[in-house]
């Protein structure tokens, strides 16, 4: 083993910064990270063992114990539920013979949940050694199981049905990209390449104040200016500059940034490569989420059939002195790591923890170097705006949210899927865009954002009324919306915090306790407003995105949907307690041999 | 007009609280001036003898006893305090919540370093004891709760604002200092 991961460690300069890699390859080779690898990682890189096991227990797709040969995570959030996530998993339980979460005997087959993989449009879907099967059924799940008993491989078990329309076959997948774009991207037909040869032209500042002067606002969510983060990270200045593309759409309910990973890899490198010469970085860095790996191989393609045409590389598009590549950094499953600071810290091989700003990290980000962290989207919108003209961009959309969005559409829909949508759409032409009627709630913005009901559809999709990073999640009459969708989407924030900020860390299992109270009918009025009360600490007393938005599903649906709470407020007591003093003692009397006296209590 | 009559328990605790409510030092004559004791470790009052204006409950529960203590207490009191990290989340107690309580009596009886004499390998069962519960319950599960005070133990200062301000009905003074533990 010592040979092997000494092999592994001169692949990577014997960088400590590359320990995520590193890790995700000694987990391919063991189907976890054994002790003894731990022991030689922490010597060669000199790190303390402890270093490199909490990097590891960070992540949910590294490993202290074997994850089995062949390792399916099933996609549990509360979008694969709605299409019989409950009965995939229960016939993977039974063909496989052990529960969730565990491993069979013989090490060859382990069950897991994981937090959603972005195929909420054809869910439900799960990883299995890195590929991604979709749309799976009882009868799928069986046929599956078998030919692992087989021993065949996973890569010849999947079907490949793609329907990728840009780049045609390169990308064999089940994954379908639902694609729906409403208003034409202006890519298809002309020559990669020609717009950044267009940007070349120009000089950087231009550039930037094209972008500035464009409107263009961040497509992560919080939308913030692209073109003023950009100024800010010039003015920084710095021998050494880093653009980062954040690719790890964690939020539950998106899935667009697969789709044009898929569709425009090339019109996304086209982006950077301008971004890039706005910014004078010479590198550019694709943090992937681990989910999306199966892209991996395609998108090194991608970059190879650019870097041959001279649109990435040395002297780009014969532009002496314009240097600029790009590589693929691989996530490792950790949703706060779509946060550009906890992103940075895990490129640089660590817990993905959101750093203190400031700093922010156009001043000091990667290596401690000024630092532009985009969105996929907000990249490839470089490209038509270059192209374009910032008028042309801002003709599109409305005052405050220039050009088009998008959305990442599930739930209870007929045509889940990605649409383009001009910003400043309604909820409702939303709604009968894709199909919905009997509509209860939707979740714009997946879990972060906010649960409206169906006196807001008439509200607009844009930053200044209904921001969003593009999930939307339909969720129809029939459903039980606090405890099929608010609770599990709490506890997937429980799962996902880092645990720096307490309020974060605590404060969402307490509001978890006390919803689980009320759902099962326990809670009294007192609790709802308590609820509510203590949801809202949590916006201010927490240092990122994550710890402030966590409450969200808790308190934006007792803003909407209050009756919901108090319908399962069976009481006018002031206090309730859960407490049951006969289940409480149960355990110690039997384990010391004594009948429980419950009588005098 | 009668004073006010304040009353006090160590349920799961250490009496640490107790200890720093003592801490108010000669302030203990001005409180004597200002409230009458009634059931309280400080003054050895083992049963409610009236009914209390405050109470103040130091320690979860960890055991039947506890919770037949604090339901006594909401009944008895007008107001009552959670004082301490222990009332309030079940502070150090509850480090054996992540532990079944098969392994809590096993170490305690059984297999720990120091039960060399329990040669006969006894669990305690007397009908007698308080059953141990499953875990340690912060008060505020048990019974309602109407304020908490901070700290392991809270300082004897915010413990004697906090009684002033019940008493007085004047606003409690919290300066930084008071609920700074860091």
């Amino acid at each position: 083993m010592k040979d092997k991961i000494a092999n592994l460690l001169k692949q990577y300069d014997n960088d400590r910064s590359r320990l995520i890699d590193i890790l995700l390859d000694i987990q391919e080779i063991y189907h976890q990270v054994p002790d003894e690898a731990v022991g030689i990682l922490a010597d060669q890189l000199d790190l303390s063992k402890v270093d490199v096991e909490q990097t590891i227990s960070f992540y949910h797709f590294l490993t202290q114990t074997p994850i089995g040969e062949y390792a399916i995570y099933l996609n549990d959030s509360p979008g694969a539920y709605m299409y019989g996530r409950a009965e995939v998993a229960k016939a993977f339980e039974e063909e496989v013979g052990i529960s969730f979460n565990s491993v069979t005997q013989d090490g060859l087959i382990g069950l897991w949940d994981t937090a959603d993989i972005g195929m909420n449009d054809q869910d439900p879907a799960a990883i299995i050694n890195g590929i991604v099967f979709t749309e799976l059924d009882p009868a799928k799940v069986k046929k599956i199981i078998g030919e692992i008993k087989d021993g065949k491989k996973v890569e010849d078990i999947a079907e490949n049905v793609a329907d990728v329309i840009y780049t045609k076959g390169i990308l064999r997948t089940m994954v379908k990209n639902h694609i729906h774009l409403n208003n034409p991207i202006p890519y298809d037909d002309q020559e990669v390449g020609s717009v950044l040869k267009q940007a070349l032209d120009l000089t950087p500042e231009q550039i930037v104040s094209e972008i500035k002067e464009s409107n263009l606002r961040g497509r992560g969510g919080a939308g913030f200016p692209t073109g003023l983060k950009w100024e800010f990270c010039r003015k920084s200045g710095g021998d050494e500059v880093y653009l980062i593309c954040n690719a790890d759409e964690g939020e539950p309910g998106t899935f667009k940034e697969r789709v044009i990973l898929t569709e425009l890899p090339k019109m996304l490198f086209e982006g950077m490569a301008i971004a890039g010469y706005a910014l004078d970085a010479r590198q550019g860095i694709i943090y992937l989420r681990y989910e999306y790996r199966y892209l991996l191989a395609y998108l090194e393609d991608v970059l190879q059939e650019m870097r041959d045409q001279n649109l990435l590389g040395k002297n780009i598009a014969g532009k002496t002195g314009f240097d600029f590549d790009i590589r693929i950094q691989l996530g490792a499953g950790s949703y706060v790591c779509g946060e550009e600071s906890g992103l940075i810290e895990s490129m640089e091989g660590k817990r993905g923890e959101p750093r203190n700003r400031p700093p922010f990290p156009v001043e000091s980000g990667y290596l401690n170097k000024p630092t532009v962290v985009n969105n996929v989207e907000t990249l490839c919108r470089v490209v038509p705006i270059i192209q374009n003209g910032a008028d042309w961009f801002k003709s599109i959309g409305t005052k405050e949210s220039a050009g088009t969005k998008f959305l990442s559409i599930s739930g209870d829909c007929n045509a889940p899927g990605v649409y383009q949508v001009e910003w400043g759409m309604t909820i409702k032409e939303m709604l009968k865009m894709v199909g919905a009627t009997d509509v209860q709630a939707v979740k714009v913005g997946g879990p972060s954002g906010t649960c409206i009901d169906p006196t807001q559809f008439g509200r607009s999709i844009a930053f200044e009324d209904l921001a969003t990073g593009g999930s939307m999640i339909i969720i129809g009459n029939k459903r039980d919306l606090l405890k099929d969708f608010i609770l599990p989407f709490t506890n997937f924030f429980i799962e996902e915090s880092c645990g720096s900020c307490a309020p974060c860390r605590s404060l969402t299992v307490i509001l978890r306790d006390k919803l689980t109270r009320i759902i099962d009918g326990n809670g009294t009025q007192s609790d709802i407003a308590e609820l509510y009360d203590w949801a809202r600490l949590g916006q201010t007393a927490n240092r990122c995105g994550l710890g402030q938005t966590a409450a969200n599903p808790i308190i934006t649906s007792i803003e909407n949907f209050r009756n919901l709470y108090e319908d399962l407020v069976k009481t006018d007591e002031d206090y309730l307690s859960a407490f049951n003093m006969e289940q409480a003692v149960a355990e110690s009397c039997e384990v010391v041999g004594r009948v429980p006296n419950i009588k005098s209590h | 007009m009668s004073k006010p009559v304040l009353a006090t328990t160590s349920l799961a605790g250490c009496f640490g609280c107790h200890m720093s409510l003592l801490d108010i030092d000669e302030r203990i004559l001005e409180l004597i001036e200002l409230v009458e004791f009634n059931k309280s470790p400080i003054d050895d009052i083992k049963t409610f003898t009236k009914q209390c204006d405050i109470g103040l409950i130091e320690g979860g529960c960890c055991n039947s006893e506890n919770i037949e203590v604090l339901k006594d207490f909401r009944k008895h009191c007008k107001i009552l305090v959670s004082v301490g990290e222990c009332a309030i989340m079940g502070g150090l107690p509850a480090l054996r919540n992540g532990l079944s309580v098969k392994e809590c009596i096993e170490e305690a009886y059984l297999n720990g370093p120091t039960v060399g004499l329990n040669t006969e390998k006894i669990l305690p069962n007397d009908d007698e004891l308080p059953m141990i519960l499953d875990r340690v319950y912060p008060c505020h599960e048990i019974v309602k709760i109407d304020y908490y005070l901070p700290g392991c133990p809270p300082t004897a200062d915010l413990i004697w604002n906090a009684l002033v301000a019940l008493v007085t009905g004047d606003e409690l003074k919290l300066p930084y200092e008071v609920v700074k533990f860091d």
